[in-house]
């Protein structure tokens, strides 16, 4: 279930068994049969720590969602409410308690507040007369799940928005307390760099905290050699383009929540048994976990959409082969050995047929529709031959990507080089024209903003006015919203510093590699992530040498080294790679993520990287966290 | 080496010796006559009520706490009720139990601390008898009434008052009586004649102990072992009974031939202990008895109280203090006559090697030959932690340290902190310091507790050397010693706040692990409240100094504490405790200076209190976001009046916030409303909400050209220029999307053919 956390360079199943221990000891205090009240935000969260079975095993028999009113009837002894310290959700809570049948067998009350408790949330129960009814109020410190072999997260999805709108640094705290934890587990980080308000506070308090725990901290070999904090506000571009990796793909267009996609099923139908093929197709969205768990998927995630073709028509010939063998198998031992692999075989055969699905799915709506791709051929998992004769016609020839796929990507790349960043874009206008959804054309017009340091008033404002014309006036707390983060802004200097930065820092590659990448650019077919640009410098020639850059992103660099106890210094081998841990406050891209994984994988790059964010997200995800939307009465 | 064994006393198989702590250094004229005494386990201090010389209506008692080797510490003279009893908590704290109930608790410098009562009706009745028990929830303290009732207090600092039931026939205090802990019960074991009773907190249970002879007898004294495992009965025919507690199995019986009622009787045992035995005191005789029906008799020639131990028995009289104990067997091994042991010979070896002796390596050769070096070296360190006398010790280690060099591989753990223990042990146990302890009782208490122990005697420096020396953490001891040696430093009234502030920075400095804030605490509690602040700027952290600073009304204080600690629960709760305790204007000035908590209460009023968000953007002159409220408050609005009165106000707000574009964009909402609104009403459409976009192509749809060409004047929609050439272009096509965007941007001034040719196009196109 967990396995794929140890393979990674460091080792982060460590954090998650910490972490269910912590569950399983809490459960335990509360002692006979429970039911548990989920905050439903939770549950995803949850789900990456433990499963149903933990829980089942510590005699935890119903589970229900948090509503108001009273709770449904469950013959246990305790109830439980795993909550995240909200006012609202206390109140919810209290209604639940006092609605209680007091007649009916008495049950237990109990609070476990994740990630932590709130004086705040226990004087609002106070206040509701319900205090006194639980018997366990405690905390349960989840700041950064394993997410993956060499990925962290907080899966808190409002985090860019308390901290770059609302100035609620909430989220900081607990990145700071998660830190702590971390450093707990996996020694001291002697070096702590960072770019960025959000980053310089939470270096401040982590620096707090450990003067806070001095004496009490544990003797560990450090593991991280480095923290690097980076600001998602020093790279307000990355996220609005538009993903070209794999995974960042499947994200962009239906959505990764908590590890998990949701696909449309039809493509997904043929493989049920052959025999069994109705006409009933599933209606139900197909819900796939993707992680380094699975072989193939660990292999193409971070590729290219373009090179996905190539490597899986490779991976169908290998595993094509690889049944063939069955004909070469004679003796009763090869045939006993070819069996025994056979399982294996079949998972990774079923894992390439999901794959080639979902790249087929993705493919319809990045390529124009034609009628010659549209067949269905999921019948390749009895002829494994057609598929692969398919899958080489479909991508040995020229691809053809769909009319607004492509264009829209040409006017990013536009943006992104440069080109007319100045003057009102046409295909902009027209896709309000059109009442395109409202996100995209957001992305769109931050995009512009952002490449030309801000927007001439009348452009800016002409943009405005469209959007609101078009798609209605409750918007104007949307762009306001969008004003105060900086993705949209009026120019106030003359000067536009983002061709300064493109040019120093390399933003733009002509070149880009896609099959077989040399640079990290090949993640959005050109553009090389600002933030991951920053990680690359720093490890190597250094940041001294990008100063002027640093001084025209947001907020403060720093660096700051924290004293390790004697004889933890660690002497590092000769050829032995430094860890960093790169921890993005506000979120981070996958495709972000693809671009770290391949400075890791660089022969001589010397540094490997273990990723931490505050909330995996895309440009529609995040543009969405800041969007108002008035409720109407 | 044979005056070693001078001192002791074969029982059974066991030898039992009684060696001198120390020659009491207090001058009391009558010894311990006519006092009430009570000595603390572990070495602890020794508390004297003595009474006054001459009876008379004006003399007071005297109360005195000594040292365990008979060093003042406090003298006062008692001017509260009669005491019944004395003793002593866990933490050294003494307890005065008087005769209506009334438990004072006082520290080891006589500095009362608080009180607490065992009950009402014990006023009435008066305490007959009391008696002090530790259990593992601390110290308990049991009485018997005049009305021959018991009363049970497990843990005195979390006071839980238990009345026991009813003894049968009991009148006034019974024979004597013991409290046990069973089962993580506390019950009171009684003899009433001879009858023996145990009460718990339901029921009075009779019981026989298994054997004991003669029935008739009454039971005239009793003693619980250390460990309340097992039971000592005295009958007034002089048997002495030992068993378990739990009186399921009898361990001998002896007869002492003494039939007046003892003083006071122990047991003694040790852990391993081969014959365990009872020390039963008179008043000129000692007397052991062990389960072998052997007794040795000591005579005394002073009063003198037992004190039990985990590992013996202590003896303090007026001007001895010495400890008997069953002889441990390494020792046994070592110094009995003639032993052939390992470490004995050993121990002959090194003799001989120091007077540089060839018959050393005879010796040596000996035990090597029975591959017993590994075991006479383990002996030797072992028994020099039974010994008492610095030379010994060494003799014993120096012989372990010589065998240890004929061994590979041998693990030096054990040597090693047997000389760190005794180096402790020994500096505890000097005069000045006066705590007795054992190895054993070392090992059992922890370093933990004796560095609280000597914390309590503020003995700082030594409690530093040791934690120092035994290089424990520093959270666990330094800074504890520090913290504690602070807390005292606070108390010195005398003192100016400043200096006390300095000399407390000074030493505790960067310690780590200070809890500061537990200073400031006690300072405060001293009614030092500048010292408080003063010592809790020294707190790293600021979640600590928050409570403190609210709790001493320095709200302000703590608001910028909570906030530097980045924690925003910690902030949330100041806020609101603010908000309760401020008028509202000073409270809103107060957030203004502190913008990472007003963003905060910000927040909180956009869930809670919509109403107070609107006033802090008042008084902020933040016309902008007072703009935005009303835009969205607008939208909670049905009625349309409303809805346009508070979008006016948000014009009104955009203007004074300079945002032109804002206000004219409300302004022309309003606008599209109203035009919106007429409509629906003149030809029943339900345009109200839309986009004026939608309006639009909803009003060209639904043919009502003049109307849109109205709106489209009113709104002056910007014109697209070559309209038909896009048109034809995308008729041609067949796109429906691109149908669509010409038709957006369609106005009524477009050629109406053109528009129909458009909309017939655009469904052929959706029905394909």
């Amino acid at each position: 279930m967990s396995a794929h956390l140890s393979y990674g360079r460091v080792n982060l199943n460590i954090l998650r068994e910490a972490a269910r221990k912590e569950l399983r000891e809490f459960l335990d205090k509360c002692a006979g049969s429970k039911a548990i009240v989920w905050d439903e935000y939770l549950t995803g969260p949850f789900g990456l720590i433990a499963q149903y079975s933990l829980l089942k095993e510590h005699e935890v028999e119903k589970m229900f969602t948090l509503k108001g009113g009273r709770l449904p009837a469950a013959d246990v002894k305790n109830i439980i409410f795993f909550v995240r310290p909200r006012l609202e959700l206390m109140d919810i809570i209290a209604e639940n308690v006092i609605s209680e049948d007091k007649m009916h067998s008495p049950r237990d009350f109990h609070i476990l507040f994740v990630p932590r408790r709130s004086m705040l949330c226990e004087q609002r129960l106070k206040e509701q007369g319900v205090l006194g009814s639980f018997i366990n109020i405690d905390e349960y410190i989840l700041d950064l799940i394993p997410y993956d072999g060499d990925l962290l997260s907080m899966e808190s999805e409002g985090a860019f928005r308390e901290c770059y709108l609302e100035s609620d640094q909430t989220s900081l705290y607990h990145t700071a307390k998660g830190l702590m934890t971390l450093q707990a587990l996996y020694g001291t980080i002697p070096q702590i760099f960072g770019k960025g308000e959000c980053a310089r506070h939470v270096a401040n308090m982590m620096l707090r905290m450990k003067r806070e725990f001095a004496g009490s901290q544990t003797q560990i070999l450090p593991v991280f050699d480095s923290l690097l904090l980076l600001d998602r506000n020093i790279d307000l571009l990355t996220p609005l383009a538009t993903q070209l990796t794999y995974e960042g793909l499947i994200d962009e267009v239906y959505g990764i929540t908590n590890g998990y996609a949701k696909l449309p099923p039809e493509k997904f139908a043929a493989q049920k048994k052959q025999g069994e093929v109705g006409k009933d197709l599933p209606t139900e969205p197909k819900k796939m976990q993707l992680n380094s768990a699975e072989e193939l998927y660990a292999e193409i995630r971070d590729k290219n959409f373009n090179a996905i073709g190539a490597a899986l028509s490779k991976k169908a010939k290998i595993i094509s082969a690889a049944f063939e063998e069955r004909h070469n198998a004679k003796t009763v031992g090869e045939i006993k050995q070819f069996v025994s692999q056979l399982p294996h075989m079949q998972a990774a055969r079923s894992s390439l047929a999901n794959h080639t699905s979902i790249a087929e799915l993705i493919k319809d709506i990045t390529s124009e529709k034609n009628s010659l791709y549209s067949f269905s051929f999921h019948v390749q998992l009895t002829t494994l031959h057609s598929s692969f004769i398919y899958l080489f016609y479909l991508y040995l020839t020229r691809q053809v990507t769909s009319e607004a796929f492509f264009d829209n990507l040409t006017v990013e790349q536009e943006f992104m080089t440069g080109v007319d960043t100045d003057k009102v874009n046409t295909y902009i206008e027209d896709c309000i024209a059109q009442k395109d959804p409202l996100i995209k054309i957001l992305r769109l017009v931050c995009m512009q903003s952002v490449c030309n340091n801000g927007l001439k008033q009348k452009i800016l404002d002409y943009y405005k006015r469209e959007i609101l014309q078009t798609y209605g006036y409750e918007h104007m707390l949307t762009l306001n919203n969008l004003e105060k983060t900086g993705l949209l802004k009026p120019q106030t200097s003359t000067r536009n510093n983002y061709p300064t930065i493109r040019k120093t820092l390399k933003l733009w590659m002509e070149d880009a590699n896609e099959q077989n990448p040399n640079d990290i650019s090949y993640v959005y077919s050109g553009y090389a992530p600002l933030s991951i640009r920053l990680t690359q410098v720093l490890a190597r020639p250094g940041w001294r040498s990008i100063e002027e850059v640093l001084k025209m992103l947001p907020g403060p660099h720093f660096e700051e080294r924290q004293q390790l106890p004697a004889g933890l210094h660690k002497k590092r081998q000769q050829g032995e790679n430094r860890t960093t841990l790169v921890f993005f406050l506000g979120g981070v891209t996958y495709a972000e993520v693809a671009a770290l994984r391949f400075l890791s994988q660089m022969e001589d790059g010397g540094t490997e990287y273990i990723i931490a964010t505050t909330k995996l997200i895309n440009g529609t995800s995040w543009i969405k966290s800041l969007m108002d939307r008035p409720e109407a009465p | 080496m044979a005056f070693i064994t001078a001192n002791w006393n074969p029982l059974g198989e066991a030898f039992y010796r009684k060696i001198e702590l120390y020659e009491m250094g207090w001058s009391l004229r009558d010894g311990l006559k006519e006092c009430l005494v009570a000595a603390a386990p572990y070495g602890g201090p020794i508390a004297l009520l003595r009474q006054p010389q001459r009876p008379s209506s004006s003399a007071r008692p005297q109360l005195e706490i000594y040292s365990s080797s008979g060093a003042n510490m406090a003298s006062f003279p008692w001017k509260s009720g009669p005491v019944r009893q004395l003793g002593w908590t866990v933490c050294d704290d003494l307890l005065c139990i008087q005769e209506d109930g009334t438990v004072l608790i006082y520290d080891l410098f006589g500095a009362f601390k608080r009180h607490f009562s065992m009950g009402n009706e014990v006023v009435q009745n008066q305490v007959l008898e009391a008696k002090v028990f530790h259990s593992p929830y601390g110290t308990g303290v049991a009485i018997v009434t005049g009305a021959s009732r018991f009363t049970l207090a497990t843990n005195i600092d979390d006071l839980k008052l238990r009345r026991l039931p009813e003894v049968p026939g009991l009148q006034g205090a019974p024979s004597c009586w013991a409290v046990l802990t069973q089962d993580r019960q506390t019950k009171v074991l009684l003899a009433n004649r001879a009858d023996l009773y145990i009460l718990d907190n339901t029921s009075c249970t009779p019981v026989t102990p298994p054997g004991l002879s003669l029935q008739s007898c009454s039971i005239v004294n009793m003693a619980v072992s250390f460990s309340y495992k097992y039971l000592a009965l005295f009958t007034d025919s002089g048997h002495l009974w030992m068993g378990s507690a739990n009186l399921k199995d009898k361990l001998s019986e002896v007869d002492t031939k003494v039939r007046t009622p003892p003083k006071q009787m122990v047991w003694c045992r040790r852990p391993k202990s081969q014959q365990p035995s009872v020390v039963i005191m008179w008043d000129r005789l000692l007397l052991v008895a062990g389960e072998c029906t052997d007794t040795i008799q000591y005579t005394l020639d002073e009063e003198s109280v037992c004190v039990a131990e985990l590992d013996g028995v202590r003896i303090v009289g007026g001007s001895r203090h010495e400890l008997l104990q069953e002889v441990p067997s390494a020792c046994q091994d070592i110094f009995k006559i003639a032993s052939m042991a390992p470490g004995a010979l050993l121990l002959e070896a090194h003799k001989e090697y120091e007077k540089s002796s060839q018959k050393a390596d005879e010796y040596l050769r000996e035990i090597k030959e029975q591959s017993v070096l590994g075991e006479a070296v383990r002996q030797c360190v072992e028994a020099a932690g039974y010994e008492h006398e610095p030379e010994t010790q060494k003799t014993l280690l120096r012989a372990a340290s010589f065998g240890k060099c004929f061994l590979s591989n041998y693990p030096p753990e054990p040597f090693v902190s047997m000389c760190r223990d005794l180096k402790v042990l020994n500096s505890v146990r000097e005069y000045t310091v006066g705590i007795p302890l054992t190895h054993t009782q070392y090992k059992q208490m922890t370093v933990q507790v004796l560095i609280d122990r000597l914390v309590y005697r503020k003995l700082y420096p030594l409690a530093i050397e040791i934690c120092r020396y035994l290089k424990t953490p520093e959270y666990q001891g330094v800074s504890r010693v520090l913290k504690h040696w602070a807390c005292c430093k606070v108390q010195q009234k005398e003192e100016p706040d400043e200096s006390i502030a300095h000399a407390v920075s000074v030493k505790l400095g960067e310690a780590a692990g200070i809890s500061y804030s537990e200073i400031a605490a006690r300072a405060y509690e001293c009614g030092r409240t500048e010292l408080a602040i003063k010592l809790l700027e020294f707190e790293p952290r600021s979640g600590e100094q928050v409570p403190l600073l609210l709790k001493m009304k320095r709200s302000q204080l703590a608001l910028s504490k909570a906030i530097e600690s980045g924690d925003t629960d910690l902030v949330y709760t100041v806020v609101t405790y603010l908000k309760n305790e401020m008028n509202r204007g000073d409270f809103f000035m107060t957030l203004r200076n502190q913008p990472v908590a007003l963003s905060l209460y910000r927040q909180f009023c956009k869930h809670q209190e919509q109403d107070t968000l609107k006033d802090l953007f008042n008084q902020d002159d933040d016309h902008q976001e007072l703009g935005n409220f009303y835009v969205k408050a607008s939208y909670k609005e049905k009625k349309l009046e409303a809805r346009l009165s508070l979008l006016q106000s948000a014009v009104d707000e955009y203007n004074k916030a300079k945002n032109e574009f804002a206000a004219k964009a409300t302004e022309e909402e309003m606008k599209l409303l109203r035009f919106q609104r007429r409509l629906d009403e003149e030809m029943g459409e339900a345009l109200l909400g839309l986009s004026l976009q939608e309006t639009l192509h909803a009003l060209l749809t639904s043919n009502f050209h003049k109307q849109a060409e109205q709106l489209y004047r009113d709104f002056r929609v910007p014109d697209k220029s070559d309209l038909e050439g896009a048109a034809e272009a995308a008729i041609e096509r067949r796109s429906e999307g691109e149908i669509s965007t010409v038709l957006s941007r369609c106005s009524p001034t477009t050629d109406r053919a053109l528009l129909e040719r458009l909309n017939r196009a655009r469904s052929t196109a959706a029905k394909k």
